[in-house]
């Protein structure tokens, strides 16, 4: 059955991305079976795509740690299945999995409740599935575009309403310019070395003479591709209003999953084929570092809109994260594992509140409507404060892990004075976090609308919050996952 | 000889359209100089030996993308948009970025052009191009293949939510 | 062959700037679109003229994706654009500022 080019651990291996194709072509044709109130069912069929697709994961992590491999490599060194690739997509799973249980009601309220959503979910998880696991040029394009063109149709999902259009139009047009700079930075990478293969690319990169002019054109052009997809500043321009537009529930999956699978992207390409070039990198990055943080704490302090303010928050947080790249070390990229991990939590939780805040009539994504959140209801008001304090980094929450770790790692490598700005930024970004708890706690509602809390979102906030919590207070098991997902720089 | 007088008239085509295509008025004359540009390259590709692309440069560019892009332009009304300002008003910074970045990328490749040469480079021609490409798209480019089908699946999907009145 | 490789890539750069210039500079959403394809052109024929340096077909293989990316995103932005052009009657980046820094 199988010829000569294939094995059937080379099957193994992209099992998982099978079986979300398989669901995401299933959930497409079972939709038209269900009536119009039941097109909460494509959601449950989402979630069993996802259930198996974990199954899938841990059967493969067994395996490998029953036969003691540390990575398995397939498609003839164009696809590996390591401790990164496998962390990377646990997180991808469970973001989209608490993104899908806040979906259903929020979709039923904006009445554009199609299973098409759903599908375009688990196919934006395939691409996210080889960004993080394809050792390729050419693997990790194409992944690329397929997690992104899904998250552009999703992001303007809300056909009739000009503001969704709008973010899906300047999402679009620049993702494709961004795809453009980073084809462009590829071929030239291919071009200086003869190959698509990331561990070939580096090795042939460490074979060439420094200070080769064509190698800094390549490593800035990938650089900036790179950047724009985690928007970092001054790439950023897209994600405020891209966020602001999407509907809700898509701006906190597309704070979360696709940000999660862009990083993966970058720490494999900057440690792998870009590796040997880690002195003409780490001055740009640490630039880019400063700035992203200086203008996401900034721009966050003049927000009115909640949706704007979480945008600019988390190109801050992006900041934070690039920090332990520039750290380098075990204990940076360890931190930016963690960091991913209980930023997925704490994000979806912010945004599980705010896509309650949508009822009939009250779109709920300006600061006001927070008001008297906690006169309304005060078990989401105090929800909301946790997670605020966990995004500010105040222990005994999760958030506190995250930059504990990208701090160590800077004064390990002695960065002391990017310490000192990351710290400064923490202060600030305190202030506009407290804003918004001022307003749900001492101000009066202006709205006497109930919240709209369906199962679903109860089980997304009971989730979230368990986990903001568990990490922050019982962290060990958490810190042993990340240091087993750390990519060892090549060389 | 004759390959650089075929490089120069396909270069004088392709650079030529490309300015054309970026200042032109009217989007559907865009379109066309744009048209001109991509035969261009599909010239360059058969002078680099690579049939097969230039066989597809044609057929998907020319004949699929380009013909959708004029499809688009006549469903959408542009009279109004061709009469307006053309530019945005942060026209010479963008120039001053273009201007920055294409000095940036001509020194880079000037001063490098000695990096480009390959001890191992065989001399000679490329094998029988189309049976080639097939061959490495079935065989050690299968993965990235198989994820296309999902993307163009993601693009049909995507087109017919977004463009369709009812879902 | 007698024309070196770097007149192709020096070509390939400057239309890669045209794109990037085009795409910064033009107001029409479909002609920002259009400079797009040209970027994506420019990458093409860099990696074509790679690939007939090297002797080797990957860079061929990467142009037969590229080209997928770019009808893939063609399809999915023009459907975004009709969407957009059905709600408000204009094309113009300049008119599209309900949502500002």
């Amino acid at each position: 059955m199988f010829n000569e080019f294939f094995s059937r651990q080379d099957l193994l291996l992209i099992k998982p991305a099978v079986l979300l194709a398989l669901f995401g072509c299933g959930i497409l044709l079972t939709d038209l079976l269900h009536e119009r109130r039941h097109k909460y069912l494509n959601a449950v069929t989402a979630l069993l795509g996802l259930g198996f697709t974990g199954v899938q994961l841990a059967l493969i992590q067994r395996a490998m740690s029953a036969a003691g491999y540390s990575e398995v490599s397939g498609f003839s060194g164009g696809l590996v299945v390591d401790g990164f690739a496998l962390y990377f997509t646990w997180i991808f799973l469970i973001a989209t999995a608490i993104a899908i249980l806040f979906s259903v009601r929020y979709l039923e309220v904006e009445n554009e409740h199609h299973g098409e959503y759903y599908a375009l979910m688990l196919f934006s998880l395939v691409g996210m599935y080889f960004l993080a696991t394809a050792m390729d040029l050419i693997t990790l394009f194409i992944g690329l575009e397929t997690m992104a063109l899904s998250v552009y149709v999703l992001a303007g999902f809300l056909r009739g309403d000009r503001r969704s259009n709008e973010a899906a139009m300047k999402y679009f047009l620049l993702g494709a310019f961004s795809s453009g700079i980073l084809a462009y930075g590829f071929s030239l990478l291919y071009g200086l070395t003869g190959s698509t293969n990331l561990r070939a690319v580096a090795d042939a990169l460490v074979a060439r003479p420094s200070g080769d002019p064509v190698v800094y054109l390549a490593l800035i052009t990938t650089a900036t591709g790179l950047l724009f997809k985690v928007a970092a500043v001054p790439f950023h321009q897209w994600a405020p209003d891209a966020y602001e537009g999407a509907p809700t529930s898509i701006t906190g999956f597309m704070s979360t999953a696709p940000k999660a699978a862009a990083f993966a992207f970058l720490l494999r390409v900057f440690l792998v084929p870009l590796a040997p070039l880690r002195p003409a990198w780490e001055g740009l990055l640490v630039v880019v570092c400063v700035l992203t943080m200086v203008v996401g704490n900034l721009a966050a302090i003049s927000q009115n809109n909640t949706k704007r303010l979480f945008a600019y928050s988390s190109i801050s947080h992006v900041g934070y994260m690039l920090l332990g790249l520039v750290a380098g070390n075990e204990t940076g990229l360890k931190g930016i594992a963690v960091y991913l991990l209980v930023y997925v939590f704490m994000n979806l939780g912010i945004f599980t509140v705010l896509v309650a805040l949508r009822r009939k009539d009250i779109i709920g994504d300006e600061i006001e409507d927070l008001s008297g959140l906690f006169f309304k209801n005060p078990v989401s008001a105090v929800f909301m404060l946790i997670f605020l304090l966990s995004l500010a980094g105040i222990p005994p929450t999760a958030g506190f892990l995250g930059k504990y770790f990208i701090f160590l790692s800077l004064i390990e490598t002695r960065h002391y004075v990017l310490a000192v700005i990351a710290v400064v930024f923490v202060v600030v970004a305190l202030y506009y976090y407290f804003r918004l708890v001022v307003m749900m706690f001492m101000r009066e509602a202006t709205d006497p609308e109930r919240l709209n809390i369906s199962p679903g979102v109860a089980v997304a906030l009971a989730i979230t919050l368990a986990m903001t919590l568990v990490i922050g207070i019982y962290p060990e098991p958490f810190i042993r996952l990340a240091a087993g997902s750390v990519l060892v720089p090549f060389r | 000889m004759l390959d650089q007088f075929f490089f120069y008239i396909f270069a004088s085509v392709i650079l030529l359209g490309g300015l054309l295509t970026i200042t032109r008025r009217s989007a559907v004359h865009s379109a066309i100089f744009l048209i001109a540009t991509l035969l261009g390259i599909a010239g360059l590709f058969l002078h680099l030996q690579a049939e097969f692309l230039a066989g597809v440069q044609v057929i998907l560019y020319v004949g699929g993308i380009m013909v959708l892009f004029l499809f688009v332009i006549m469903l959408v009304n542009l009279d109004q948009a061709a009469r307006q300002r053309q530019f945005n008003r942060q026209w010479w910074l963008a120039l001053l970025a273009a201007a920055a970045v294409c000095g940036e990328a001509l020194y880079g490749l000037y001063r490098g052009r000695g990096a480009f040469t390959f001890p191992g480079a065989v001399p000679g021609n490329m094998p029988p191009n189309t049976q080639a490409v097939g061959n490495a798209l079935y065989q050690n480019y299968m993965l990235p293949f198989e994820v296309a089908s999902i993307m163009l699946l993601v693009a049909m999907v995507g087109a017919v939510v977004m463009a369709k009145k009812r879902l | 062959m007698t024309v070196p490789i770097s007149w192709y890539l020096i070509l390939s750069a400057v239309l890669f700037v045209m794109g990037v210039a085009g795409f910064l500079f033009k107001r029409n959403i479909i002609t920002i679109f259009m400079s797009i394809e040209l970027m994506l052109n420019a990458v093409n024929l860099s990696f074509v003229a790679f690939s007939y340096v090297l002797r080797q077909l990957s860079g061929q293989v990467f142009v037969f994706f590229v080209m997928v990316v770019a009808a893939a995103e063609a399809a999915v932005g023009l459907a975004i654009i009709i969407v957009v052009f059905r709600n408000r009657e204009s094309l113009n980046v300049d008119d599209i500022e309900l949502m500002k820094f």
